[in-house]
């Protein structure tokens, strides 16, 4: 793989990795032969985000000798690369990023000004395909706004704020935070901003609804959206669902998925309670959090079938999930099964039998493994790869 | 100004008066090496040199001429002490160390002797602050032996080349590796960390490159740690000199101009690490 940016696509590059760096800590490469692809999911797997490149973004594009070559590093060192966001563009005339197959090193050559040459080679893990199984097409509310109306928008919310929720009519949205149930009445603060329809570049709303889910994603996306100056697209269904935040253009694409938290207070306690008092679980880093109504939302929103005519949300929506036909392929990995040391999950994991993949409570759909190269970015639910979301990578290869 | 007109008949007493009508010439300058708390101030009629060491594998200078001070009067060929740098400093900017133009505290800064506090009176809007701080025993300072006849390797950068690859250091790397060579990668720097290494290459073609003399390829590891504080100076500064010594040991001298174009030095002396294998 040899991949060369020229001039303000460094930029991009770099404020893509940041945008990204908002979502997990970690960074997953893929070269493909459509582009460049590059992908990062949070821990408890309830957002998603990636950005791919086309081949066009770059002034050189070569992939891998070897095919379907994956790897994942830290987020953090890459960023690290392009540390000084603000002078990249002065400073930054041309970078390379090479693979070295032999050395396992990806590098990094950024051609700076004044003769400075800086590399960086930055050590990787191989890993599976991570892909996000969602369809926006189908989603019946559809949305796009220039950043800066977005920008505006989240600015009135503290940083510290978790959710906010976004309602549509057939002229307005309602953007608020998320107000916990739980939360006492008289120290919550309420925040409420109305968008008239005539703000957006385009408004298509089908469904009257209201969705939930994080602000740091998003944030993490304007800051991309706003320096590239590029259209923020919205797409949603019902609670429950993923809501996808896209960013387009000729030589990329940005989708960020983020899952929603279901309306149903009743299906929220229950699934978290669900949580602690069942038979013991197999150990999971997906139950150490309080995320499980996220997770569940996710697993029933790529039910296949147009969502709005879609089967209503089950109740109990984990315990459906389980009851699924399992398919086939679980060994879908082509990676050893190995757990990474070190990490919290794979200490936990690797009491169990390492050779099947534990089985987890959230068999999340939501990341589909080693999709064929070719089908990256997709939009279609893969019902046939009911796969774990647990990225075993492959440790035997050392520096 | 009350502070200058002060009757000369006081400053008898003192075997040690220096003036300044803005203190932020020597705040800034004393910044560039307070990373530790005891600093050895030597005073001779040429100026003030205060000296700051760590773990005997570093030591920094500051060298503030005696031009800097509108009054710099000296009773001994060589006045010594050791003081608290870190107050010392907050006694400076005790008005706030406002950058404003316009505005700036005046300084007139006294030592009797041995064993005597040093007393700063600072002055800034009318409003008099007298600040007494106890000196200490001077401890010797480390003669590094640098000397410019054992010096192998030498470049002089503008600061500004130099700024961005300190800015960006992995910190995770426990060295700074710096190769100088008359061949390619002229002048590298290298770290080693968690994710991977990382190198910076200036080329001796560089328009950052005000002089390159190089006549052997030498790479020295110098701890981290210890050469981190030098960023302080690196920022202050215009120019910056890089050379080695036929032992490795390593000179960083920084040319600092300050709020009036005056111009002063500080000067970081580094022990290498650990021996490397030479090319």
């Amino acid at each position: 793989m040899h991949c060369v940016v020229t001039g303000g696509n460094v930029k991009v590059l770099a404020k893509a990795i940041h945008s990204l760096s908002r979502i997990g800590d970690e960074l997953y490469v893929e070269p493909q032969e459509d582009g460049l692809a590059l992908r990062s999911v949070n821990s408890s797997r309830s957002a998603y985000a990636c950005f791919l490149f086309a081949p066009l973004f770059f002034s050189r594009y070569s992939v891998p000798n070897r095919n379907n070559f994956r790897c994942k590093m830290a987020i953090k060192s890459v960023q690290a690369v392009f540390r000084s966001l603000a002078s990249l563009e002065k400073t930054v005339e041309k970078c390379h990023i090479e693979l070295d197959e032999q050395k396992n090193r990806l590098t990094f050559t950024l051609h700076c000004k004044h003769g400075l040459l800086k590399t960086h080679n930055l050590s990787f893990q191989d890993s599976e395909s991570l892909q996000a199984v969602f369809d926006k097409d189908s989603c019946s509310n559809v949305f796009r706004a220039q950043p800066r109306l977005l920008v505006d928008t989240v600015m009135h919310f503290p940083p510290s704020l978790e959710e906010v929720t976004v309602s549509v009519s057939d002229e307005r949205m309602w953007v608020r935070n998320h107000v916990e149930e739980e939360a006492e009445q008289s120290k919550a603060m309420l925040t409420e901003l109305c968008l008239a329809s005539d703000e957006f570049d385009h408004f298509a709303i089908q469904a009257h609804s209201s969705v939930t889910f994080c602000l740091k994603e998003l944030r993490g996306l304007l800051v991309f959206a706003e320096s590239t100056g590029l259209p923020v697209s919205i797409y949603f269904d019902e609670p429950g669902s993923p809501v996808v935040l896209s960013v387009t253009d000729s030589v990329l694409e940005g989708n960020f998925v983020l899952a929603t938290l279901t309306d149903d207070p009743g299906l929220r306690k229950n699934s978290s309670r669900r949580g602690h008092t069942q038979p013991p679980p197999p150990p999971d880093d997906f139950m150490n959090d309080d995320m499980d109504s996220y997770l569940i939302a996710m697993d029933t929103s790529i039910v296949p079938g147009p969502s709005t005519a879609g089967p209503p949300t089950p109740p109990l929506a984990g315990s459906t999930c389980s009851k699924r036909p399992v398919a086939t392929n679980h060994r879908t990995r082509i990676h050893s099964e190995e757990e990474e040391e070190g990490e919290e999950e794979g200490d936990s994991e690797k009491a169990e039998d390492s050779d099947r993949p534990p089985n987890k409570k959230f068999r999340s759909l939501f990341f589909g493994s080693v999709l064929p190269p070719s089908s990256q970015m997709n939009t279609q639910p893969v019902v046939s790869q009911e796969v774990l979301a647990s990225d075993s990578e492959d440790d035997s290869q050392d520096e | 100004m009350p502070l200058s007109t002060q009757s000369q008949g006081d400053d008898e007493q003192y075997v040690l008066v220096a003036c300044s009508d803005n203190a932020r010439n020597l705040s800034n300058i004393l910044k560039a090496i307070s990373f530790k708390d005891h600093a050895i101030f030597t005073a001779t009629p040429n100026g003030l040199r205060v000296t700051v060491e760590d773990s005997k594998c570093l030591q920094a200078n500051a060298f503030i001429q005696a031009d800097i001070f509108q009054e710099f009067t000296i009773r001994e060929d060589s006045v010594t002490f050791q003081i608290n740098l870190t107050v010392l400093l907050d006694c400076l900017n005790i008005f706030g160390g406002s950058a404003l133009p316009g505005i700036s505290t005046v300084l007139r800064m006294c030592y009797k002797g041995y064993g005597y506090p040093l007393t700063l009176f600072l002055e800034e809007g009318g409003v008099v602050t007298v600040c007494k701080i106890n000196t200490q025993e001077p401890e010797e300072p480390v003669d590094f032996e640098f000397c410019s006849t054992n010096v192998t390797n030498k470049v002089i950068l503008q600061s500004e080349g130099l700024k961005e690859a300190f800015s960006e250091l992995d910190l995770t790397s426990e060295v700074l590796q710096i190769t100088m060579s008359p061949s390619q990668p002229y002048f590298r720097l290298s770290t080693f960390g968690n994710s991977g290494n990382a190198h910076y290459d200036y080329s001796k073609d560089s328009d950052m490159m005000e002089l390159f003399q190089c006549t052997k390829t030498q790479t020295n590891r110098y701890k981290m740690s210890l050469l981190k504080p030098s960023t302080k100076a690196l920022a202050l500064s215009c120019k910056v000199s890089v050379r080695t010594d036929n032992r490795g040991f390593l000179s960083l001298q920084y040319l600092v101009r300050n709020d009036d174009g005056q111009i002063c030095f500080v000067e970081y002396y580094c022990c290498p690490d650990e021996d490397v294998e030479e090319e």
